[in-house]
């Protein structure tokens, strides 16, 4: 996958998860938690849905790299690049 | 013949589940959702653990752990449950303080706690706004040295009644204390503070019914009155459990029951390094309760405005300590309506609960034990007389509990209603790195104490053995069925 499809997909799990809010001007640069309403759990069920759709494991260690779009496609892009979209 | 209640179970497992408190009940529902074969052991012969109820003649039905929960049970139930469990979820509007310091009702919600603490208690919209803020920062994965105590200090110097107001309910949901980290009381109250204090409208018996429902619609293999003797660990890494003289085979354990059971009594010390069984050793058990379950007479009514959830005391200044020992001078009313709480003749119940020292209880003659629960009741009808005028007749109902009928029931250590103390949570999540294979779900430390909290460990937990039963490789059964 690319980085531009690893963004569509992480964002529509988000679409899942933040049910209530409104992701279209969602700013990739800025933290997740100053934009929307997302909890310890939502990181969690992020981690969960990566895992069962595309079989990508994130260590708990790593969990403060999903913190924003721009740094969770970062962190993604080495461990998704061989999965087809 | 004895009935064997692990008749037709088969010899392995993907994953086993010990203990069907909620923490067990959304671990097990969630791997088996998510395709593995799940087999469930619960000792008693209910499931919930502390999540129970019981019932008396005349329909009179009494919920012990049904209390107050955050606005997040609704989504945790909706994800990891069902649409229907989280419909049944309603607010709780009166949530009443009555102390020497203050006696307010509130709604419990960020907007009213602000106006009470702008208007009642003198307090700055600005000084509000930043302690909101910070406890609402504050995550599960962040690492932080204040203590709760610290944290008024830091906000409200010297103000002892708004630190009532802002902590009293909180001992009460989860047993924390002033010196705990504030962590520990950040995550709980901001979860509360976001919407107020929910309920589940079918009572406890309701919630349990309909879990137990969705768990076997997604294949989860539940099993009452099998209390695990052992859980089986060879060459580093967990094999299985012995249960009832059998041998089940599983990849992984998840043990619900108390962290310290789990190590000392199920799995054994000598399975454990001893720098990891030394820091076991010093986890604290968290407190234990007593409890007073009242109804009133068939027909009898009471003014709503009494409220649902009353936070009442009778000493001067508050201190964590004083909620703690057996010279009661604090109580937890909750008050269960009709409407919030059906039942087959409309009756009112009313329990009563106090923290409480198992030691003030323990290695006591019987009679000695038997006027001390009386004593409990005659206590608990003065402390209720104030909000509920002639309370002893109108109420034809009363039984108390406790320290010891909490571990006569549950299997907890000390009969510990919180499960441990903070820092179980550590050597909680450490259990996988120790032994492959194990891990524990159960309440230890604040955060993953409560209802919500519990549920939420659970899913922590099921997360984890998802990622190792698929490192392992292991076949989800649709996976089986398919190819």
């Amino acid at each position: 996958m690319t980085p531009v499809e690893i963004r569509a997909a992480v964002l529509d799990i988000l679409e899942g998860i933040a049910q209530d809010d409104d992701l279209s001007q969602l700013d990739d640069g800025t933290a997740f938690r100053e934009q929307l309403e997302l909890d310890s759990m939502d990181f969690l069920d992020i981690v969960m849905e990566l895992r069962k759709r595309y079989r990508v494991q994130i260590p708990e260690e790593d969990y403060p790299r999903l913190g924003s779009m721009a740094s969770t496609v970062e962190y993604l892009t080495p461990l998704m690049k061989d999965i087809s979209a | 013949m004895p009935k064997d209640f692990l008749a037709g179970a088969k010899s392995r497992y993907d994953v086993i589940v010990i203990g069907s408190g909620l923490g067990g009940l959304t671990t097990a529902n969630i791997l088996a959702r998510s395709g593995y074969d799940v087999l469930l052991l619960e000792q008693h012969y209910k499931l919930g653990g502390m999540a129970t109820w019981f019932k008396r003649p005349e329909g009179r039905i009494f919920d012990i752990s049904l209390h107050g929960f955050p606005y997040g049970m609704v989504k945790s139930c909706r994800r990891y449950w069902s649409q229907e469990i989280a419909d049944q979820i309603v607010q709780l509007e009166g949530v009443r303080f009555e102390n020497p310091m203050f006696s307010l009702t509130t709604t419990y919600d960020r907007r009213d706690f602000t106006r009470l603490l702008t208007e009642r208690f003198g307090v700055s919209q600005q000084q509000v706004d930043a302690f909101f803020d910070v406890a609402r920062g504050m995550n599960f994965y962040d690492d932080r040295r204040e203590t709760t105590g610290e944290l008024f200090e830091r906000f409200f110097p010297g103000r002892t009644d708004v630190v009532r107001l802002l902590m009293e309910p909180i001992v009460y949901a989860n047993g924390s204390t002033l010196e705990d980290p504030a962590i520990t009381y950040g995550i709980v109250f901001s979860n509360f503070m976001s919407k107020g204090v929910f309920t589940f409208r079918g009572g406890t018996d309701g919630l349990i019914r309909s879990m137990h429902d969705e768990m076997k619609k997604n294949g989860v293999d539940a099993r009452i009155n099998c209390g695990v003797d052992r859980i089986l660990v060879e060459g580093g890494r967990v094999v299985g459990v012995s249960v009832g003289g059998r041998r089940i085979e599983a990849s992984a354990v998840v043990s619900n029951a108390n962290l310290n059971a789990t190590i000392f009594r199920m799995v054994g010390e000598e399975h454990f390094p001893c720098d990891f069984v030394e820091q076991a050793r010093a986890v604290r058990l968290n407190t234990t309760s007593t409890q007073v379950y009242m109804s009133l007479r068939e027909g009898d009514d009471i003014d709503r405005s009494t409220g649902d959830l009353l936070f009442s005391s009778t000493a001067r200044d508050f201190s964590t300590d004083l909620l703690l020992g057996r010279d009661i001078t604090s109580r937890t009313f909750s008050f269960y309506y009709p409407e919030s709480r059906p039942n087959p003749r409309n009756r009112i119940f009313i329990v009563s609960s106090t923290n409480a020292r198992y030691e003030d209880w323990a290695g006591m003659p019987a009679e000695e034990y038997r006027l001390a629960k009386e004593d409990l009741v005659e206590t608990t009808f003065e402390a209720l007389e104030p909000f509920v005028p002639n309370c002893r007749d109108r109420i034809d109902f009363a039984e108390a509990a406790t320290p010891l009928t909490f571990e006569h029931y549950t299997w907890h250590e000390r009969g510990a209603s919180f499960g441990t103390k903070f820092e179980g949570l550590e050597v909680s999540r450490a259990l996988p790195e120790r032994i492959e294979g194990l891990y524990h779900a159960g309440s230890c430390g604040i955060i993953m104490s409560g209802w919500l909290g519990t549920i939420n460990y659970g899913v922590i937990v099921a997360n984890d053995v998802d990622g190792l039963l698929l490192r392992r490789g292991t076949p989800k059964v649709d996976e089986l069925s398919a190819g």
